[in-house]
């Protein structure tokens, strides 16, 4: 047992805090909460790139670095300490690159491995419908097989930043009588391929978070399906837990925690400051307890994955415990700001930019996108602890 | 980074497993809460022939050498079984302080006794005022010739009843840190004890001291200068704590789940209900975050790194997760878990029990606040 980090663990920490202390120094741009999913700046994940910080742990023959996945953790959790703008590369990083390592053709990975790693390829999710969400595999989306290629035809739903990815991760069903399970396959799809249109979607703190997908007789060339036909659902099941495993589900809110800790030391009523309180200063220590152990969750998930297992289990039970912490944050950033904390960013009298009033509308999402707590909690029940189905 | 147990540590955990399942059934921990002295002095034997006792302290004073990370492994199994025995007091309470800070002599007369299981500790602290502060220390020492003479009284001290040796925190000075940590032994003439009727059966004592007379050498530490040492001891006592319960929670888990697996009502087990499923799912997140964060304190005070911020973050995850996992459990197996003939009611008193010994929640809570800077 062994809770530390090595010599070389930490000299990447510091390395990756000093890249990202140098970015904010050049007004590169600004910390911000959920800025994994909602902040895309292509140049800063080519900037990433040349650090050779994406596709950390893949093989050094597709340009990657071998690394274990705790360095990986390490780099994304100083990503997200700093509310940086990694949202172009963050979930083709984090899944889909692993996917196409996994059940990939050596054409594919040869293809796209190194145009991820140098920061040029950005995959948004092609999984849920309107139809099929915590029921995935009831999706109806077709891709039929024609000539060369499979013709797409469906709608996708809460697809993330489908106004810059170049490509998206396709689930299609590509039989029609085989069980629900067994007649799904995986594709990567090129954004610009004709008959492929988005309507974006607003989301309850007004960003455009989402995208409807909608596939109009899309031609896939059939050496974009990844791994066996009609086996992509259980492929699929794997990816989610390396989508669901990682820190951002505990600090997507981090600079929202700084700008908290900071606002209670600096902020004085009736002669004290906030921070003197002991109210205050109790919720708080509070906040850290629950994310200090939301933490050692993560680590372990990065474990597993080192040991070369898919975390199902483990990336259920820490991103069910750690969305939970995000909306606590939240809520207690609130209560403490009283009704300052309604103010939205830009408005006169407004605490650090509104962050307060955008997590905590922001943070009702997060129990439900990459598996709704519950469906996780069922994961831990079913398969963690081997409670019946029926 | 590493968060599995070393192969050595996983046979001492089996070891352990596989004494206190045979050795220590619940009919035996149900007799033991009836009994006087409250353990087996023949268990207790054995286990300090299996080098239990031992196994934190240094060779040369017959311990095997072993790290605290090694006595948590072992702690955490005591907590499964609820071994009823004084282990906890005799190494945690008595002979760390003594390897900590006692003199070379008082390391020699006292620590192969502890290993060995020929003598038994414990740590008179906590007094009927309560309070975490020196101040809260009344119990008066006052030289006498070659002696300090002892008055007042102790409570909630474990296994007083059949300790050899107390270590007894007394007041030697009006200024406030002016506290001493004293050898007494137990069996001398002006010191009673009454055993408290407590919810576990865990021979809580209080002890009285009037006109108890302690020799001059038997300070252990400085004179007046005892209090950093206590802070130290219920730190360590909190972690070892700590580990107990995580045993004892583990055990609530895997419980729970196979009730939950057995029990059929509507024609199906409970346990395919999603409501109970997701109540199994919260306990089974509430245990892992114990056990993280318990090993995390164990391992860094094993390894002498400060770590007063991650001992707090184990002991209020475990005050916060505890009694919601029991309420969980206890909805789980429905009105047979609130009966004796369940074993479950033995974790949900023992548990409480460990929860509110030593440091509490408040106290650690500023703890956490202190090391975010919030002043």
């Amino acid at each position: 047992m062994d809770f530390s980090f090595s010599e070389e663990q930490n000299k990447l920490r510091q390395e990756v805090c000093s890249f990202l202390e140098d970015e904010l120094a050049r007004g590169l741009w600004k910390p911000a909460c959920d800025a994994w999913i909602q902040a895309y700046d292509p140049e800063f994940t080519k900037r990433v790139a040349e650090k050779s910080w994406i596709g950390l742990t893949w093989p050094e023959e597709y340009g990657g670095q071998e690394r274990s996945f705790i360095d990986r953790l390490i780099v994304t959790e100083e990503m997200l300490r700093y509310g940086a703008p990694a949202a172009c590369h963050w979930f083709t990083d984090r899944q889909i690159g692993g996917s196409i390592l996994k059940y990939g053709s050596e054409e594919q990975k040869a293809e796209f491995l190194p145009k991820i790693i140098r920061g040029e390829m950005y995959v948004g999710l092609g999984m849920s419908e309107p139809e099929a969400g915590s029921d995935l595999a009831s999706l109806k989306t077709r891709a039929t097989e024609e000539d060369d290629c499979y013709l797409v035809n469906g709608q996708k739903t809460w697809t993330s930043g489908a106004w810059f990815t170049n490509y998206i991760y396709l689930l299609a069903r590509t039989d029609l009588d085989a069980p629900k399970h067994r007649g799904i396959s995986e594709f990567i799809v090129p954004m610009d391929l004709t008959g492929i249109s988005r309507i974006p979607m607003i989301d309850i703190t007004g960003t455009e978070a989402w995208n409807d997908v909608f596939f109009d007789n899309v031609r896939v060339p059939k050496e974009y399906m990844i791994g066996e036909k009609n086996k992509g659902f259980y492929h699929v099941l794997e990816q989610l837990a390396y989508e669901r495993g990682g820190m951002e589900r505990l600090m997507g809110n981090y600079p929202l925690f700084d700008a908290l800790i900071r606002f209670t030391k600096e902020t004085k009523y009736n002669g004290k400051t906030l921070s003197q309180d002991t109210i205050v200063r109790h919720k708080l220590a509070q906040l850290q307890v629950e994310f200090e152990v939301g933490r050692l969750f993560m680590y372990k998930v990065a474990m597993v994955m080192d040991e070369g297992r898919a975390p199902t289990v483990e990336a259920s039970m820490s991103k069910a415990y750690a969305t939970t912490f995000e909306q606590h944050l939240a809520n207690t950033a609130m209560e403490i700001l009283g009704p300052y904390g309604l103010l939205w960013a830009g408005s006169k009298y407004v605490p650090f930019e509104g962050l307060a009033a955008h997590s905590y509308l922001g943070s009702k999402g997060y129990s439900l996108q990459a598996g709704s707590s519950e469906i996780l909690k069922n994961i831990i029940a079913t398969r963690g602890l081997g409670l019946p189905t029926s | 980074m590493n968060l599995v147990l070393s192969e050595e540590q996983e046979m001492l955990k089996k070891a352990a497993r596989d004494l206190l399942e045979e050795r220590c059934p619940k009919s035996f921990v149900k007799q033991m809460e009836q009994d006087d002295k409250g353990y087996s002095p023949e268990l207790w034997e054995e286990m300090a022939n299996l080098g239990w006792m031992g196994l934190v302290f240094p060779e040369e004073y017959g311990g095997s050498g072993m790290s605290f990370l090694d006595l948590s492994v072992l702690l955490e199994e005591m907590g499964r079984a609820c071994l009823p025995a004084p282990l906890f007091p005799t190494v945690v309470l008595g002979g760390l302080p003594i390897l900590d800070i006692g003199s070379e002599e008082q390391k020699r007369q006292y620590l192969p006794k502890i290993a060995t299981g020929k003598a038994i500790f414990s740590l008179a602290l906590i007094e009927p005022e309560l309070g975490h502060e020196p101040k809260a220390i009344t119990v008066e020492a006052s030289p006498d010739g070659n002696a300090y003479v002892l008055n007042g009284t102790k409570l909630f001290v474990p296994y007083a009843n059949v300790a050899d040796c107390l270590l007894c925190v007394a007041r030697t000075s009006k200024q406030e840190q002016g506290i001493t940590i004293f050898l007494v032994d137990a069996k001398s003439p002006g010191i009673s004890y009454t055993v408290l009727k407590t919810m576990a059966h865990d021979k809580l004592c209080e002890v009285v001291f009037e006109q108890a007379r302690v020799p001059k050498e038997n300070i252990l530490g400085q004179l007046d200068k005892g209090w950093p040492e206590v802070e130290k001891t219920v730190k360590m006592c909190d972690v070892a704590k700590c580990c107990e319960i995580v045993g004892n929670l583990q055990w609530v888990l895997e419980d729970t789940v196979a009730y939950a697996k057995d029990r059929k009502q509507f024609d199906c087990p409970i346990g395919s209900f999603q409501v109970l499923q997701h109540y199994c799912a919260d306990i089974y997140t509430c245990v892992e975050g114990a056990r993280l964060s318990t090993y995390q304190a164990a391992w860094m005070l094993s390894n002498g790194l400060p770590c007063d911020k991650e001992i707090a973050i184990a002991k209020l995850w475990i005050t916060e997760a505890s009694p919601r996992i029991f309420n969980l459990a206890h909805q789980i197996h429905g009105a047979i878990g609130v009966t004796q003939e369940h074993d479950l009611h033995f974790y949900t008193t023992r548990a409480r029990a460990i929860e509110l010994g030593y440091d509490d929640a408040t106290i650690y809570r500023e703890t956490v606040a202190k090391e975010m800077g919030l002043a």
